[in-house]
């Protein structure tokens, strides 16, 4: 539920420049360590501590030693184009700007205020021999938003259609069917779950698990109807017994479901719907949060035990996600690339061990303590290397 | 604004040398800096032993004021610290065991990369290039930085190779290195009343993580334990409150939970030729490559303290062989006067018992057979009963199990007296390998530099 929401952008106003990126050398570039180039954003001046470096991994350690929120910007020999950036740095803040810098005359300015053309510019020079990195990325990245946003808007498709039939089995009382459809249904909604999470209100409202809900709020959506499919034994609710819904509340459930899986639907399809390069990035890394905190752990499936099909459909939308951006990720960093691919297989292996979507998976209930440890591996195997890819991706 | 970098700060060395001797970094973020150890002095007291350092150089501020939680030990030496080093106060041990599809390339890389992160650590300062707090902002920091602000507070960071690592117990060779494994990494026997669980035991790498200050002792693990996934995972873990043993004659013998001192006749850094003899592994006792290196021994032994604490003051003595306050012996004299197992009391009956744990466990009952304890109390919570599920999780440092632990033990668990309040649950032995070479790393002598 806590993840990173997968941020909507109203105009694809993606900059990715051939210039930044952020494979760090193993030179020593930390904060005051060797190759940082400091910074004093004061009131009145942009104090760089050095007008030229060498091409590479460059790191400006920005202060904010004035007393309004600054920036930092390092800009194309035009003087306007943006090649680095550091934003909303308080006062009495230190921020690392890291940049991989090709040859070239460049500036530096400090926009304390942020407003305004800024103060202090001043020439920057870098020297040494041009770093490879790949050419036209802007494209990749045009493509890969354009990829993913037709993706999210098949899987909500197939929800729509999945959640209609799955909810008339259960208000029809076909209790049978609809617990057959039940996590099968959900795959659309877990391999873009953090798209839903980046609406406000609508994830609670579709996919709140029993301990999710505060005091006083309404409990609806899945989980609600899952505990009325899976009913637990009294010990299992709290010592209480529990009572099925009604014909009349299942109706209302059901039809709560439906209206929200429809905003979602209409809010994916608005022509000026997009999504950008990080959000894509982070919905990855979001996706494997999920599994790591939720999944592996049997609190998001606790009456059905159906979480291994959440697994695996996080799974698979993570891993969309990434091969949308994998191509430009890996002209920065091709180690990285070569371990998510690996790790990503590894995992799938794993988990194919129990199931697949098609002809179902263990119920999590099931499992040996030791099979759960060995899907934690894999899951922290993938999850502690793809937590980088946004850096990386953006710079 | 503490962590601000004034613009005109000078600039520091190029290059980051891990090195525990490198001069401390500029950066306003290095432990050890906080602490202005620019001045300190070096306090040698090495012991000349076989190919290395016996007692570990350390060093403290030169202001009279001085603090322990300012040790520092080096990473880079002859011998791994954390086995002769003065017994910090914390642990925190974890074993790992490597995952499937691991290379032998793999596991190099993952030694390098821990011995690594063990310099800087061990010398005060965050892993990785960036540290805690700064580096690319899209970026998770590569430091988990709970330990920002701490000195080094006397980290040692000890590794070790289970025998699984070498064989597994299918036969497999993982790695190409079953024809190195040291005949002294035994698979320990089954001792008699053993509990253990296979949870709580064995392992293919070891990590021991010892200082005097409980949070530095976890967030090396922590760090360690990331930066290992995807090639090793933790298979079970301890944490250590209160050491148990004193390894230097400086050190005040401390007490276990039975309110006993322990570890009085315990091998002293200082005993140049007892650790020679009964500590370190020798070229040419078996393996090669484990020369300067020793083997450790671990042990979770749950304690019975409730029932324990119900028991008289004379039970209590009797069992141990020793007066609960002063911890001198049965036959007189005080903490470290030699205990006379043939003095005798009234009805000629042995004034220190034949079942008592002095001397069941005592050199002269054991062919002269020593180890070098290193032990910590732990208390995990409570059981289901409302007992506290507390103990010590004995660790031991010996040249060869097969003459020093194992008869030891096996002497102790046929008959000591104190078994009736113990319960060994936890098991595991490593090799532990000489010390990296300056800027090598752990295992060097194994895998090749």
């Amino acid at each position: 539920m806590n993840t990173k929401p997968l941020l909507i952008t109203a105009t694809a106003a993606i900059t990715l420049l051939a210039l930044t990126g952020c494979v760090p050398n193993n030179n020593g570039a930390s904060s005051g360590g060797a190759g940082a180039i400091t910074v004093d954003s004061s009131a009145t001046d942009c104090a760089v501590s050095s007008t030229s470096a060498t091409s590479g991994t460059l790191t400006f350690s920005v202060t904010n030693s004035g007393d309004q929120v600054t920036e930092f910007y390092l800009l194309a020999d035009d003087g306007l184009r943006i090649v680095g950036e550091v934003e909303n740095v308080g006062p009495g803040i230190s921020r690392d700007l890291v940049v991989q810098a090709q040859p070239g005359d460049y500036y530096t300015v400090c926009k304390p205020g942020m407003v305004g053309d800024g103060i202090g510019k001043a020439s920057f020079t870098v020297s040494g021999d041009k770093v490879q990195l790949a050419g036209d990325v802007q494209e990749q990245v045009d493509a890969a938003a354009l990829n993913y946003v037709a993706y999210i808007k098949d899987q909500v498709g197939q929800l729509v259609t999945g959640t209609d039939t799955f909810l008339a089995a259960y208000t029809s009382g076909d209790d049978a069917t609809a617990r057959d459809l039940y996590a099968t249904t959900r795959a659309n909604y877990e391999r873009i779950e953090p798209v839903a999470e980046s609406f406000g209100d609508l994830d609670p409202a579709i996919d709140f698990r029993e301990a999710d809900v505060a005091e006083g709020d309404e409990w609806t959506g899945w989980h609600r109807i899952e505990k009325d499919l899976f009913p637990p034994t009294a010990a299992d609710n709290g010592g209480t017994t529990y009572v099925p819904l009604t014909a009349d509340e299942r109706t209302s459930y059901a039809d709560k479901l439906k209206t929200d899986t429809q905003t979602l639907y209409d809010a994916v399809n608005d022509p000026s719907y997009t999504v950008s390069i990080d959000a894509i990035a982070n919905g990855a890394i979001g996706l494997m949060e999920e599994v790591a905190s939720g999944k592996i752990t049997g609190e998001e499936e606790i009456w059905s035990h159906t979480d291994l099909w959440d697994f695996q459909a996080n799974l698979e939308g993570a891993k969309v996600a990434y091969e949308g951006v994998r191509d430009i990720v890996e002209t920065k960093d091709p180690e990285l690339v070569k371990t998510l691919d690996e790790r990503f297989a590894s995992l799938q292996d794993t988990l194919a061990q129990y199931g697949s979507l098609d002809s179902g998976f263990t119920y999590y209930n099931e499992l040996t303590t030791d099979q759960v440890k060995q899907l934690a591996d894999g899951v922290s195997a993938l999850g502690e290397p793809l937590s980088q890819l946004t850096a990386t991706l953006v710079g | 604004m503490p962590d601000s970098t004034p613009p005109d700060a000078p600039a520091p060395e190029e290059g980051t040398d891990a090195s525990a001797d490198a001069a401390p970094a500029a950066s306003g973020i290095s432990r050890r800096g906080l602490f202005g150890l620019a001045g300190a002095g070096v306090l040698g007291a090495g012991v000349g032993v076989a190919g290395g350092i016996a007692v570990d150089r350390f060093v403290l501020p030169a202001s009279a004021s001085a603090q322990e939680n300012a040790a520092v030990y080096p990473f880079y030496a002859a011998n791994q610290s954390g086995i002769v080093t003065p017994a910090q106060d914390r642990l925190h041990f974890a074993s790992y065991d490597v995952a499937s599809g691991v290379t032998r390339d793999d596991l190099i890389g993952l030694l390098k990369d821990w011995s690594a992160a063990a310099a800087l650590m061990t010398a005060g300062d965050p892993v990785g290039t960036y540290g805690a707090v700064n580096g690319p902002y899209t970026a998770p920091p590569e430091d988990t930085g709970e330990a920002l602000g701490l000195p080094a507070s006397g980290l040692t960071i000890t590794f070790g190779f289970g025998p699984t690592l070498f064989t597994t117990a299918d036969g497999t060779d993982r790695f190409g290195i079953a024809a190195q494994r040291p005949e002294a990494l035994v698979d320990l026997p089954h001792f008699p009343a053993d509990m253990l669980q296979e949870a709580a035991s064995g392992g293919d790498l070891c990590i021991q993580a010892c200082s005097d200050d409980p949070q530095v002792a976890v967030h090396a693990i922590r760090n360690l334990s990331r930066i290992a996934f995807g090639r090793a995972a933790i298979r079970w873990s301890q944490l250590g409150f209160g050491r148990t043993s004193s390894t230097t004659t400086a050190q005040a013998t401390p007490r276990n939970l039975f309110g006993f001192k322990d570890g009085t006749a315990n091998i002293k850094a200082e005993e140049s030729s007892v650790v020679d003899d009964q500590v370190w592994a020798h070229g040419d006792d078996g393996a090669a490559w484990m020369a300067g290196g020793s083997y450790l021994v671990a042990r979770k032994i749950r304690m019975t303290i409730e029932t324990w604490d119900r028991t008289s003051l004379k039970e209590q003595e009797t069992i141990v062989g020793r007066t609960k306050g002063e911890g001198a012996p049965y036959s007189g004299g005080t903490e470290f006067s030699a205990p006379d197992f043939e003095a005798t009391g009234q009805g000629g009956k042995p004034l220190i018992a034949a079942d008592s744990h002095v001397r069941l466990a005592h050199p002269d009952q054991n062919s002269g057979a020593q180890l070098l304890r290193r032990g910590y109390n732990f208390v995990d919570g409570n059981d289901d009963l409302g007992h506290l599920n507390a103990g010590l999780f004995f660790i031991a440092y010996q040249r060869d199990p097969r003459t020093q632990f194992i008869p030891i033990q096996m002497n102790l668990a046929k008959s000591d007296a104190m078994n009736e309040y113990l319960r060994h649950v936890g098991s595991a032995i490593f090799a532990v390998p000489p010390g990296a070479s300056n800027g090598g790393y752990v295992g060097e002598t194994l895998f090749g530099a």
